[in-house]
């Protein structure tokens, strides 16, 4: 088999079983238009429900800190209670990259800031999910699962699922996830294509580093593996950006392309990892930001024409202390930033009920209150952007009647 | 779990499954695997049954049917996939997996190497039918059955080796291939230990020329072609044997059971279940075994249960990639399916099944196998399989594979995890699940 030859994944076909999971990528788009051509219907994005509209849904695992990423640098305690971590204010070398005078944006996300000042990126704060759990595999189960308790699917694979018979036949590629494997945000009734770039990526550096302490005190693998790091820093320093690439970019460029094919899925799920920054946060978070706003830019780079179709939701399982801990990092909080982009946005503005940092303002005085419920905003997309009956949105988010779908999101 | 249990599982089989823990005892479910027959044998993935010696040759000659270049030799090859994903996901899957790990001791003690191109469509039968069936029986039974297989016969050039004063010797003008001789006195039997001279080696070669293999019509197979053979007698370390395939057969009985042999092997078994450098005591009582057994592998293999030394913690062998590759399978409880992704595992980390690199076979210390980037492309590949597992709990997996053999920091790091990708991946990573 040909190494460099993409590989689709498709583990939703009980008759092909896992190990016609190894496709390739060729054949399995053959079989999708067969039975395209067999069903005799007409082309998947012109079934009812989703018409021209793409939604990507990009899954931070392991709780991004809001007040890094969109810090809130107007507060008058932000600077008191962020230390160490604060980085300089917009206007100032290294500094934040500004959101009207109160908000700012990590400098490495400069891509996104682009688009934002494009009026194609909405920035939402002190939002969460409905659960109060800080526990990561809790947390990304219930946010993807969208239930009131643990599901074995996903609330964007069951929003799919309550299309009508028709569109359901073609379902397979209506859906797509790009990564290593199926999240369980498409896991369920609804058949998901899957795409996986050659080589899976590697550990993000944050991994690495825990890996590598793992090893330290092995007389064997300690020095091993701190060898091989040197040399690979040394081997990237010198062959430059090309190699350090974490695979992130190039499985959202394939996202978009896979998007914008008038044939192809209308919905994605992507994922990256590498924020649980409890020590050396202002280093280590350098790094996945810039894949992320890379990843950002590849994939509107690659969607072409259909980026004014599209809407990206960038969103983790829970926010970080407001405080720094002892080891110049934060540990699990709530409240948290997400993001909306896409040239269907209604972009160029912050979305926060701001609580404030001050005494008593912070959840259990550690973490910033949440005021936004994801679900809220997930609902609004699946209403508004693929205009998905009221039925579609109760199978995605089961007892969510508090959460009323968010209005305003889309551009009119 | 206890930690006796678990680490019989490490050391002497394959690595934890989640659906086959070990018992409390582990000694009689070891013991078993060696007193009691082998499991029948997962069918190919593709189903059917696994092919004989002849669909072997069969698949060959279809492949010289067929013009080049546009076959490629696309029969053998297909076939040697679909053997070198059975036997990983035999290993995956396998409840007997001390059995198992003796399977793939003996096979790489008798390496065959698709660096000789014959050996692709070869090697699968050799493993099946010169080595499973003599793992818990006689040494001199798997010599016999390894070295005269076709796949040996071919690695090792023994089918162009022809007497020079043989019928066929004298009207070709050919002569004698030393290479399977010198390597069955070397590597498979006495060892230089021994202190064997070039003369030995050419008398030996000597002795064996006539053995060769018909391929290209039944009955397939290895034959003696007494045409071909050198005539007369012929003196081995000092021992004198006589002429034709018996004189063969006698000089493979007296080398199995050569104490030189002996001491070679109860070396490479601690070397593998024991330490890079076993204790003396440990080596001696094996050797003990064998000699005083007659090259018993199974009275073997149950001494090394018996060895305080391959009980004593922590365990100190660095997996290989291929131990590695099954082992994080296995904690993953993968299905048959996996056999191709834990092969492909294998191969990119430096150890391809059936390609090792010279008739020595794999080496068996951590030091060949902890270069700085082999062991960085290990954890690459733990977070690449991670991410195909990512719904499996971090936690419950490191308690059916570790136990109580983790450190606290282990646990601490992998509860702590940002993702269960990243927990599986801390797992995997672990120096102590590089450890066997």
């Amino acid at each position: 088999m040909n190494r460099n030859a993409p590989r689709l994944f498709h583990p939703h076909l009980p008759h092909i079983g896992r190990r016609g999971l190894l496709l390739g990528f060729s054949a399995l788009m053959a079989a999708g238009q067969a039975r395209l051509a067999v069903a005799g219907t007409s082309l998947p994005g012109s079934l009812p429900g989703t018409g021209e509209a793409r939604l990507v849904i990009v899954l931070l695992r392991g709780a991004l800190d809001g007040l890094a990423s969109v810090p809130a640098y107007g507060d008058p305690d932000f600077a008191a209670l962020r230390g160490g971590l604060a980085l300089p204010e917009p206007g100032q070398e290294g500094g934040l990259l500004d959101l009207g005078g109160f908000f700012g944006l990590h400098p490495a996300l400069s891509r996104l800031h682009g688009f934002y000042m494009a009026g194609e990126a909405l920035i939402l704060q002190a939002a969460a999910g409905p659960y109060r759990t800080r526990s990561h595999f809790d947390a990304q189960d219930m946010l993807e699962s969208g239930g009131p308790e643990r599901l074995a699917s996903g609330w964007l694979n069951r929003a799919l699922a309550g299309l009508d018979e028709a569109a359901s036949a073609e379902a397979s590629r209506r859906a797509v996830a790009v990564g290593a494997d199926m999240p369980l945000l498409l896991r369920g009734p609804s058949q998901v294509g899957m795409y996986q770039a050659a080589g899976g990526g590697r550990p993000h550096p944050d991994l690495y580093a825990r890996l590598a302490e793992l090893a330290h005190d092995d007389p064997v693998l300690g020095p091993v593996v701190a060898e091989g790091l040197r040399g690979r820093r040394y081997a990237e320093s010198r062959l430059g950006e090309e190699r350090r690439r974490n695979g992130f970019s190039e499985l959202a460029a394939a996202a978009g392309t896979l998007l914008a094919a008038p044939d192809g899925p209308r919905v994605a799920a992507l994922e990256l990892g590498g924020w649980d920054t409890h020590a050396e946060q202002n280093a280590r978070l350098r790094g996945p930001l810039g894949h992320l706003d890379a990843g950002l830019g590849a994939l509107r780079d690659s969607l072409g024409e259909a980026w004014r179709h599209t809407a990206v939701l960038v969103m983790t399982e829970f926010g970080r202390t407001v405080r720094v801990n002892g080891n110049a990092g934060t540990d699990h909080g709530t409240g948290g930033a997400a993001f909306l982009l896409g040239g269907a946005v209604a972009g160029g503005r912050v979305m926060a009920d701001w609580p404030g940092l001050g005494a008593g303002r912070l959840l259990e005085n550690r973490d910033l209150q949440p005021t936004l419920d994801l679900r809220r905003v997930a609902k609004g997309l699946l209403r508004d952007h693929l205009c998905l009956p009221g039925t579609a949105l109760e199978a995605a988010f089961p007892g969510s009647a508090d959460a009323a779908p968010l209005a305003g999101l889309l551009r009119g | 779990m206890d930690t006796r249990s678990i680490h019989a599982a490490i050391r002497f089989g394959l690595g934890t499954r989640p659906d086959q823990p070990p018992p409390a005892d582990p000694l009689p479910w070891l013991r078993a695997q060696i007193t009691g027959p082998a499991p029948p044998l997962l069918p190919p993935a593709k189903g059917g049954t696994h092919p004989s010696l002849d669909e072997c040759f069969e698949t060959w000659l279809e492949d010289e049917r067929e013009p080049l270049p546009e076959n490629r030799n696309m029969h053998r090859r297909a076939l040697h996939l679909q053997e070198r994903e059975a036997l990983f996901a035999e290993a995956i899957l396998t409840p007997a997996p001390f059995r198992e790990r003796l399977v793939w001791f003996w096979a790489n003690h008798f390496t065959v190497s698709r660096r000789s191109n014959a050996v692709t469509p070869l090697a699968g039968d050799h493993l099946r039918s010169a080595i499973r069936p003599h793992v818990t029986g006689s040494f001199a039974d798997m010599l016999l059955a390894a070295v005269r297989h076709p796949a040996m016969l071919y690695y090792l050039d023994q089918d162009r080796s022809i007497g020079p004063n043989s019928p066929l010797g004298k009207r070709a003008r050919r002569g004698l291939n030393e290479n399977l001789a010198r390597e069955i006195l070397e590597l498979h039997t006495l060892s230089p230990a021994a202190g064997y001279a070039q003369e030995d080696v050419t008398q030996f070669a000597a002795l064996l020329s006539g053995l060769s293999v018909i391929r290209t019509r039944p009955p397939f197979g290895t034959e003696f072609r007494a045409g071909a053979h050198e005539p007369g007698p012929k003196t081995i370390l000092g021992r004198q044997f006589g002429e034709g395939e018996a004189a063969i057969e006698e000089a493979f009985r007296w080398l199995a059971a050569h104490e030189a042999t002996h001491r070679h092997l109860a070396l490479k078994l601690a070397q593998h279940f024991v330490a890079d450098t076993p204790p003396p005591a440990a080596t001696r009582r094996l050797f003990g075994v064998l000699r005083d057994t007659g090259g018993d592998l199974g009275a073997v293999s149950l001494a090394l249960l018996d060895l305080p030394e391959a009980w004593a913690p922590p365990l100190g062998k660095l997996r290989t990639p291929q131990d590695f590759s099954i082992a994080a399978h296995r904690a993953l409880g993968a299905g048959v399916e996996a056999g191709r992704a834990a092969l492909a595992m294998a191969d990119a980390l430096g150890q391809p099944l059936w390609f090792a690199p010279a008739p020595a076979g794999w080496p068996d210390t951590a030091a060949e196998w902890s270069s700085p980037e082999g062991i960085l492309q290990r954890l690459d590949r733990a977070y690449q399989l991670a991410g195909r597992h990512s719904r499996l709990d971090p936690v419950a997996v490191l308690e059916a594979t570790l136990g109580p053999l983790a450190r606290a920091e282990t646990v601490t790091a992998i509860r702590r995890a940002g993702s269960p990708r990243d927990g599986l991946t801390l797992l995997l990573g672990s120096p102590e699940f590089q450890r066997r």
